[in-house]
């Protein structure tokens, strides 16, 4: 038997024996760091306004410290909450958003079952290309869909610009492509024969993706829905082109249009309103991040 | 219950063939499986059988009914998956009744069956977790108990202990056979695993390359395999093929393995095998446990011979023993107390009353 010639020389520079203890205190320490610094980066702003939120005009337009309340008052809340149209525009708002996130579902839903399961001919070129509707901007969009609409009002008679319910039939252009684009993602993660098995359990397609899809991907669901109402809660190029009355605006347009009355900015009020119409989107992410439960998958095959 | 027949299967898939015409007759009550190495078109005629792919060409019989355009739903069947397919939101009762709801059975109805098949595959205790909640056998359990409440016409298994550890799939095999053995329902199973195959099948289906191999009995198809792909794929280890020439020596029929080395064959085979030319190459195939170690008494038709070992593998019960005949690698089995060394010469018996013949270029046994 013949033995292997082996190399003896080794490597030729000294070798550092690493600590995975201390790369993992670096590696903590960075985290923190850039957290921090985020942390103040993306704070900054609502501290600001709710500082602003609470001094009077006066106040706000005297040459103090503006990081410092000095005479908290709680009159801008007041004038707001009491304000008929504030109220109105926060209706409008929320009547909006609500229909928008429930239309929205209805269409994305089977549309992403549809398109992540049925493989049909043009079905993956179709989900590209609904994915690259969504990027197309609003910006480029709105002049052609403010012309369909006039068309469609002036054949059918039926008014739709300057209408809060106009929004209803225009959102969706944003929302639906990129929700069915997240919910392709979530079913298309659903393990092939989670559906061959309820298919062979006697389900229609209607039936698996009630009683199979939509409650695994439940978390893509709640996703899609927050997306969904994000985006309605705070569209202004929209609403801003669309409507123009002032008991048909929306919050972030009536803010703008109502609380600046030519060079005079009611700053007090704007930071008021500004935070008071961040309030609902905070309250039901905090709501549903509960349901938001990760990997509800687990379990349904080996893993 | 019901038979299930196959004619003239086919899949295409573009321009692949991944089945090509496959002609099987499953009878009532009978436990099949398919087995074959993976991509030999075991799971694609399964799952055609099932519903789940189309058939290209040919014809599936359930109960005597051609199902080649019912949906799967209608097939009355069953099956369970490698990776389970759990409803991972339903608890365990939720899970095995998911098919009797959609058929809107009788609630009492539902009930019952689920609690008679959790008591047959005794997870009585479990039936109201979770599937997160369980172990990959217990998984397993849940799944088939899914396929048995439905008390469909055919059960169809796919790999379905592929995803267990060595010792649970034992288990699980036995728990399989158990459960046919009170169920009798019409069995199509599928696995890679020849040993899974050859304990669990009343007869058994060797795919290799989208066709049938060979149909039988374990028993048939271990003694008497049709060709080199069954005698090779099914035993373990694998059957040994050598290298020969058929000789007259004497007026007696001799096989020649090498220069040195040449047998007379028993006057049974020596009966069977005399008609064939002796200038062709063929192969000799022996299963491991005939080339054994030599004692000073050889019973006729075993003929000793000298080599040398490479390697040996002491497995306990046996010793596994690996040697080069002419350049072929071969394998042994000794018993352990023989005294088989790394690299030592060593006497082996070879027991030519049980060898194949194979001819060489073609594959089929002699």
């Amino acid at each position: 038997m013949s033995t292997l010639a082996i190399d003896k020389a080794g490597p030729s520079r000294k070798v550092k024996l690493g600590s995975m203890s201390r790369d993992r205190t670096w590696a903590l320490r960075w985290s923190y760091f850039f957290l921090v610094l985020f942390a103040i980066f993306s704070l900054t702003p609502p501290l600001y306004m709710l500082i602003t939120s609470l001094k009077s005009s006066a106040e706000i337009s005297a040459a103090t410290n503006p990081w410092w309340v000095f005479h908290p008052t709680l009159s801008n809340y007041v004038e707001l909450l009491t304000s008929h149209q504030f109220l109105r525009f926060f209706w409008n708002s929320a009547l909006v958003s609500i229909v928008v996130v429930t239309i929205t579902m209805l269409i994305s839903v089977p549309a992403a079952f549809a398109l992540a399961r049925m493989k049909f001919w043009g079905s993956a070129t179709l989900a590209t290309g609904v994915f690259l509707t969504y990027l197309i901007p609003d910006s480029l969009l709105f002049i052609p869909l403010f012309k369909m609409l006039a068309m469609v009002q002036d054949l059918t008679g039926i008014t739709l610009l300057n209408r809060w319910y106009v929004l209803v039939f225009v959102y969706p252009t944003l929302t639906v492509p990129f929700c069915t684009w997240i919910m392709i993602g979530y079913f298309a993660s659903i393990p092939k024969e989670l559906d061959e098995a309820a298919i062979i359990d006697g389900a229609s397609w209607l039936q698996t993706l009630t009683r199979i899809f939509i409650p695994v991907a439940f978390p893509g669901l709640i996703a899609a829905t927050i997306f969904a109402f994000t985006v309605s809660w705070a569209q202004f190029l929209y609403p801003l082109v669309f409507t123009t009355s002032v008991d048909q605006l929306v919050l972030p347009v009536g803010i703008t249009t109502t609380l600046i009355k030519g060079d005079v900015f009611n700053w007090g009020q704007i930071m008021t309103g500004a935070l008071l119409g961040a309030a609902p989107p905070l309250i039901i992410y905090a709501f549903l991040m509960d349901y938001y439960v990760a990997g509800l998958t687990a379990g349904a095959t080996k893993g | 219950m019901a038979d299930v027949t196959l004619r003239k299967v086919i899949k295409r898939y573009d321009d692949v063939e991944a089945v090509r015409g496959i002609d099987l007759d499953i009878a009532d009550h009978e436990f099949i499986v398919l087995v074959g190495p993976s991509g030999c078109g075991k799971s694609t005629t399964l799952r055609m059988i099932a519903g789940l792919e189309d058939i290209s060409d040919g014809d599936i019989m359930i109960g005597g009914d051609v199902v080649n355009d019912v949906p799967p739903k209608d097939r009355d069947i069953a099956m369970v998956f490698q990776n389970y397919a759990l409803y991972p939101h339903m608890t365990v009762a939720e899970n095995m009744s998911f098919g009797l709801r959609l058929k809107h059975y009788p609630k009492a109805e539902i009930n019952a069956r689920v609690t008679e098949a959790a008591r047959l595959l005794d997870i009585t205790d479990l039936i109201n977790r979770k599937p997160k909640q369980l172990s990959g056998g217990q998984r397993q359990r849940v799944a088939m108990g899914r396929a048995i409440v439905r008390n469909p016409k055919v059960f169809l298994f796919d790999e379905p202990l592929s995803n267990l550890d060595a010792k649970l799939r034992v288990q699980m095999r036995i728990e399989i056979k158990k459960v046919h053995q009170k169920v009798r329902t019409t069995t199509v199973y599928v696995t890679h695993d020849q040993v899974e195959a050859m304990t669990l099948a009343d007869r058994v289906v060797v795919m290799n390359k989208g066709r049938i191999e060979q149909i039988g009995t374990p028993n048939e198809l271990y003694h008497k395999p049709a060709t080199r792909f069954v005698a090779g794929f099914i035993g373990s280890p694998a059957m040994n093929f050598i290298p020969c020439r058929l000789e007259d020596s004497g007026g007696k029929l001799q096989i020649r393995l090498a220069d040195r080395i040449a047998f007379a064959l028993p006057p049974a085979r020596a009966v069977r095998y005399n008609a064939l030319p002796r200038t062709e190459n063929l192969l000799l195939g022996l299963r491991p446990e005939h080339l054994t170690e030599s004692n000073a008494h050889l019973e006729p038709g075993v003929e000793s011979f000298d080599t040398v070992l490479d390697v040996t593998e002491p497995m306990g019960m046996e010793t596994l023993v690996y040697f080069g005949l002419e350049g072929t690698p071969v394998c042994g089995r000794v018993n352990p107390n023989a005294g088989a060394k790394d690299g030592a010469p060593m006497r082996l018996a070879m027991d030519l009353n049980n060898m194949h013949l194979l001819n060489e270029a073609t594959g089929v046994v002699l």
